[in-house]
């Protein structure tokens, strides 16, 4: 906005003025009350009901995975109302501007609502979803009584929560980047993006960069070290195979995109010249480094979706998976393909012919794999028994629509289709049929699906469907016209229209997106019915489903050490052969058993890295220079707390443990 | 492609009616998981389908690569042998587009005319960030980045009056920079170059920096004459009287570089020019203004004044916008070139670079 206006910055703020409260435009101060109001209401009765030390206590220095693989799933849930937001308002944008209105948007608004909208979605939604339900369940399947790092478990989440509220401060401080989701050079450099934006940008997906990347780290650690007697690898649960690929894809994924931006912001800082126009700057380094990290990225949220999908087909059909072994290599070709095709999110930058070639047919060769997992899905329901509970209904809602999305991807692999449909609202079109059809519907099977396993009741199935339905047509409403449009020629982030023929279109599409919301508020109200009637939903056996894998051995929910004795594994749906041979829980003979001990060491850091992040994007020195140094004698500090475990007494583990044999007597009696 | 995904939904559909649980006439075989030949298939379908479609990929992307000159004019025209593709040289500006006809000497801003069935080599670059040159109508679209060209060829098979449009976003004034394409034959397309030149507008360096501000919506413009070095000066970043073109930079890199003693003879410089304000620790970008002579070394070894100190105008000029840092640091204007190029040197057209 004001480009020509440069700020002296001051020692104690920076270059933050009050000019950077955008208390001018209307909808943000509106926002703003909103949540201010929201947000005084939820504290105050946290406070009122004297929940302060509880939730300190038990949740936010909580190491135990269950936990904080619920906190992972509340935090994506709240974010996704926040992108979710952003969408409906650029739909409403494009709807609006055309027969030469200017919308409702200026340029500088509704060019922060697409780039937040991306960087959300990914980042602060579905990364999160994804992370929550495999912190939650991978433990649990492989029969382990924590993660391998408990502590650097909790610090992982706290370090991703730091990343979003720092987003989310970019709404009411200052502003966020005007860019697109993945800040292409020059535009992002300091010549043509001088404010805070990009900063925004670059900080918070450093610091929550920190916290995946080593919740990656404890992942495959823990499922190579920490699987109970007698899982062999090819024994392992399907998803725990999937999100072992996921979590090295993460660590060797993650790395890159931290070294990126971290290149970003010494050009924006320190005045070096990787990606400017000149001094030998060249941005197509960036945007090829950008999409080495970015397209494993897809791959890290889908593949343990495909997981999920893999347990619910054949819990809910009854029967073993089709075809375990071609299900695994598929996922490990995937893993190592998903390194060999960045390059097809810029055909059109004129690599020439063979380049383009090279990566357009091993793009294509991806499908492969995927189209041999479509095909087990289909085969583990061929002469299954199925049961349409909700997560099943949202793996057949998925099978449906990603084969479409799939389809177009191949479709936009070849070169000289992409040259035409590049940057087009096809493209848009296609990756949110892949995200959507694919990522969130399987993170909505999944919390279907381990909800029960995680509180001991299961989900109402009315608001369920009620939900099921609005996202389902509501996404092909909001979608499928963006394909049309597309291939009419529509390019992406575009403000205003001049063809009058385009706006039905829109129009459509902003249907779409109001019945999406509709599903959003059915799913909110599914979860606040289901906590009210949760009495009449209780199920006390922890197999609800008749389920297949090892963690519906234990109890709803499972107790703060998993299993009171480590299970051994004879067979691969270990839990079935277990019901199956007439497994008897052991009544007796229970030992003490070693737990770390909670710590509030990960909060405290991630609270130091938000104050340092805050401080670096206002230029705020002093503070920047405080924070750091507390940051680090923090982490110093904590390595001299020698309190870090505890045992929990035999008598403790008999009695939860008697309580539940209670509990299964009611049920059989 | 549909051969496959049609099967596989209406297979989905089947099954799950077929295999309902309600439905108990249905064969369950809870422990039926493997089928070699099953496996067989379904690995190998997939595949076929893809080395047709990879064979398909190769050919296609070589014969549309927008970089191969053109060899036929539609399905059965061969490109006659005498034939000279008509050169057009487009800009990407924030927020509009100049077309530069080099063998005609004009340009234009946000209107592309084309004489049908004649083949078109555009000539790609953009002055500040990254755009996407794209006529739907015409072929498809490419990059247009700064500091660096990017190539099309393309024919217009028939009349055709449509829009073109930056297909890559590039800021705030990114929807409105369209332009309007025009396809005419060859008497109309004379007619127009004619009408163009009739103008009094003329692109000169200082009339293109004018123009390279950013701004949004603007209508047609043209210019009857255009300085011939101009597209070489946007591309090697260099249109500024007074800067080292990016070409010339390499030039002396190539051979080696100017080595340690370069560091003083560089002046603090935005090529960035309107937004830039520097960064918070780094010092002022700059750049090589003139290279100094063993002499010019030998008087600053022993302490002599240079031979010749820039002049304050020069300076002016070479500060671009002039915005104060927003760091620590003051804006330092304390480089001092030890010898300038002559003035006439600077003013004068470059010589044409490398690229």
């Amino acid at each position: 906005m004001n480009e020509t206006q440069a700020i002296e910055p001051s020692f104690l703020l920076g270059r933050f003025t009050l000019e950077a409260i955008p208390y001018h435009e209307p909808i943000l101060v509106v926002t703003f009350i909103a949540v201010a109001i929201g947000g005084i209401a939820v504290l105050g009765a946290i406070t009122y009901f004297r929940l302060w030390g509880y939730l300190w206590k038990e949740w936010f220095t909580s190491v135990d995975h269950k936990k904080i693989g619920i906190m992972y799933m509340v935090l994506g849930t709240i974010m996704l109302l926040r992108g979710f937001a952003d969408a409906i308002m650029m739909r409403l944008q494009q709807a609006l501007a055309f027969g030469g209105s200017d919308g409702y948007l200026p340029a500088h608004h509704y060019d922060q609502v697409f780039t937040a909208h991306g960087v959300i979605m990914i980042f602060f939604v579905a990364m999160p979803m994804v992370t929550g339900l495999m912190n939650y369940v991978v433990p649990l399947q492989i029969g382990a009584r924590d993660v391998s790092f408990p502590f650097l478990n909790n610090f992982s989440f706290w370090m991703t929560v730091s990343g979003a509220i720092l987003v989310m401060t970019s709404l009411f401080v200052g502003e966020f980047a005007r860019t697109g989701w993945l800040a292409y050079p020059p535009l992002s450099g300091i010549a043509y993006s001088p404010d805070v934006g990009v900063d925004y940008y670059i900080w918070s997906l450093q610091i929550a960069g920190v916290g995946t990347l080593l919740s990656g780290v404890n992942l495959i650690c823990t499922i190579v070290k920490m699987r109970a007697p007698g899982m062999t690898m090819m024994k392992m649960p399907i998803f725990t195979w999937t999100a072992l690929c996921t979590n090295v894809l993460i660590v060797a994924a993650f790395p890159i995109l931290t070294a990126v931006l971290a290149l970003l912001a010494a050009d924006r800082y320190l005045g070096t010249n990787f990606f400017t126009n000149d001094f030998g700057g060249n941005p197509m380094m960036y945007v090829n480094l950008i999409w080495i990290w970015g397209h494993p990225e897809v791959y890290i949220l889908i593949l343990p979706c495909f997981g999920i999908y893999s347990e619910v087909t054949s819990t809910f059909c009854g029967k073993r998976l089709f075809g375990y072994t071609s299900m695994v290599y598929a996922t490990v070709v995937i893993t190592i393909l998903s390194y060999l095709v960045w390059l097809h999110h810029f055909f059109t930058m004129g690599s020439g012919a063979s380049v383009n070639s090279f990566f357009g047919i091993t793009t294509m060769i991806i499908s492969i794999p995927t189209g041999a997992k479509m095909f087990n899905w289909l085969f583990t329901m061929y002469r299954g028994r199925i049961r349409f509970e909700l997560p099943m209904m949202w793996t057949i809602a998925f099978m449906l629509t990603f084969v479409i999305g799939g389809m177009t991807g191949v479709l936009l692999a070849v070169p000289p289709a992409d040259f035409v449909l590049h940057n087009s609202l096809f493209l848009i079109a296609h990756f949110h049929n892949v995200i959507i059809g694919g990522v969130l519907f399987g993170a909505f099977a999944g919390m279907n699906y381990w909800w029960p396993k995680a509180f001991g009741f299961k989900l109402d199935e009315f608001w369920g469907k009620c939900s099921f339905w609005f996202w389902v047509v509501g996404f092909y409403f909001a979608f499928m016209p963006l394909y049309v449009l597309g291939l009419m020629g529509v390019t992406r982030r575009l403000r205003v229209f001049d063809d009058p023929s385009l706006h039905i279109w829109f129009i459509i599409a902003a249907f779409g997106a109001a019945l999406i919301a509709c599903g959003i508020a059915c799913l909110l109200i599914q979860i606040g019915v289901s906590i009210l009637r949760r009495e009449q939903l209780r199920d006390t056996t922890g197999d609800p489903w008749d389920a297949r894998t090892l963690e519906w051995a234990t109890s709803s929910p499972p107790p703060d050490y998993n299993f009171a004795f480590t299970p051994v594994v004879h067979d691969l749906d270990a839990w079935w052969d277990m019901k199956a041979r007439g497994y008897s829980r052991p009544l007796a003979g229970f030992k003490p058993i070693h737990m770390p001990r909670s710590s509030g060491t990960g909060p405290i850091l991630a609270a130091i890295s938000f104050v340092l992040g805050f401080a670096l994007i206002w230029y705020i020195w002093w503070l920047a220079a405080i924070a750091f140094v507390a940051l680090i004698g923090t982490a110093i500090g904590h390595t001299f707390n020698y309190n870090r475990d505890f045992d929990i007494p035999a008598d403790d583990v008999a009695r939860t443990e008697d309580a539940r044999t209670r509990l299964l007597a009611q049920v059989n009696a | 492609m549909l051969l496959i995904i049609i099967p596989v939904m209406a297979l989905t559909v089947f099954f799950a009616w077929k295999y309902r649980a309600s439905n108990t006439e249905a064969r369950y075989e809870p422990n039926w998981s493997h089928s070699t030949q099953m496996e067989l298939v379904i690995w190998a379908a997939p595949l076929v389908i893809i080395i047709c479609l990879g064979a398909l990929t190769w050919m296609g992307t070589h014969l549309l690569d927008p970089y191969r000159p053109l060899d036929r004019l539609a399905a059965d025209t061969v490109v006659p042998g005498d034939a000279k593709p008509l050169e057009v040289e487009a800009v990407a500006l924030d927020w509009k587009w100049l077309f530069i006809y080099p063998e005609q000497g004009i340009a234009t801003v946000n209107d592309l005319v084309t004489p049908v069935g004649r083949p078109l080599r555009f000539h790609i670059t953009s002055s500040s960030v990254m755009n996407a040159f794209y006529v739907p109508t015409l072929a498809g679209m490419i990059y247009a980045m700064p500091a660096m060209t990017t190539e099309l060829n393309a024919v217009a098979n028939a009349p055709v009056e449509s829009r073109g449009f930056s297909s890559n976003y590039s800021g705030a004034g990114f929807s409105g920079m369209n332009f309007r394409f025009r396809a005419v034959d060859d008497a109309g397309f004379e007619a127009w170059i004619a009408k163009a030149k009739q103008g009094t507008d003329q692109l000169t360096r200082a009339a293109y920096l004018e123009l390279e501000r950013p701004s949004q919506n603007v209508p047609a413009r043209y210019f009857s004459d255009v300085d011939p070095t101009l597209f070489n000066a946007i591309v090697n970043l260099c249109v500024q009287p007074g800067k080292m073109c990016m070409s010339d930079m390499m030039a002396i890199d190539a051979k080696g570089g100017l080595g340690l003693e370069s560091v003083s003879n560089t002046l603090p410089l935005n090529y960035d020019k309107y937004a830039r304000r520097g960064t918070v620790f780094g010092g002022p970008a700059s750049y090589v203004i003139g290279v100094c002579s063993p002499e010019d070394m030998a008087d600053m070894q022993m302490g002599r004044a240079p031979a010749a100190p820039i002049a304050p105008e020069l300076r002016e000029a070479v500060h671009g916008a002039g915005l104060p840092l927003p760091g620590l640091f003051s804006p330092a204007s304390t480089f001092t070139p030890i010898r300038l190029p002559s003035s006439e040197a600077l003013a004068g057209p470059r010589r044409p670079s490398n690229s």
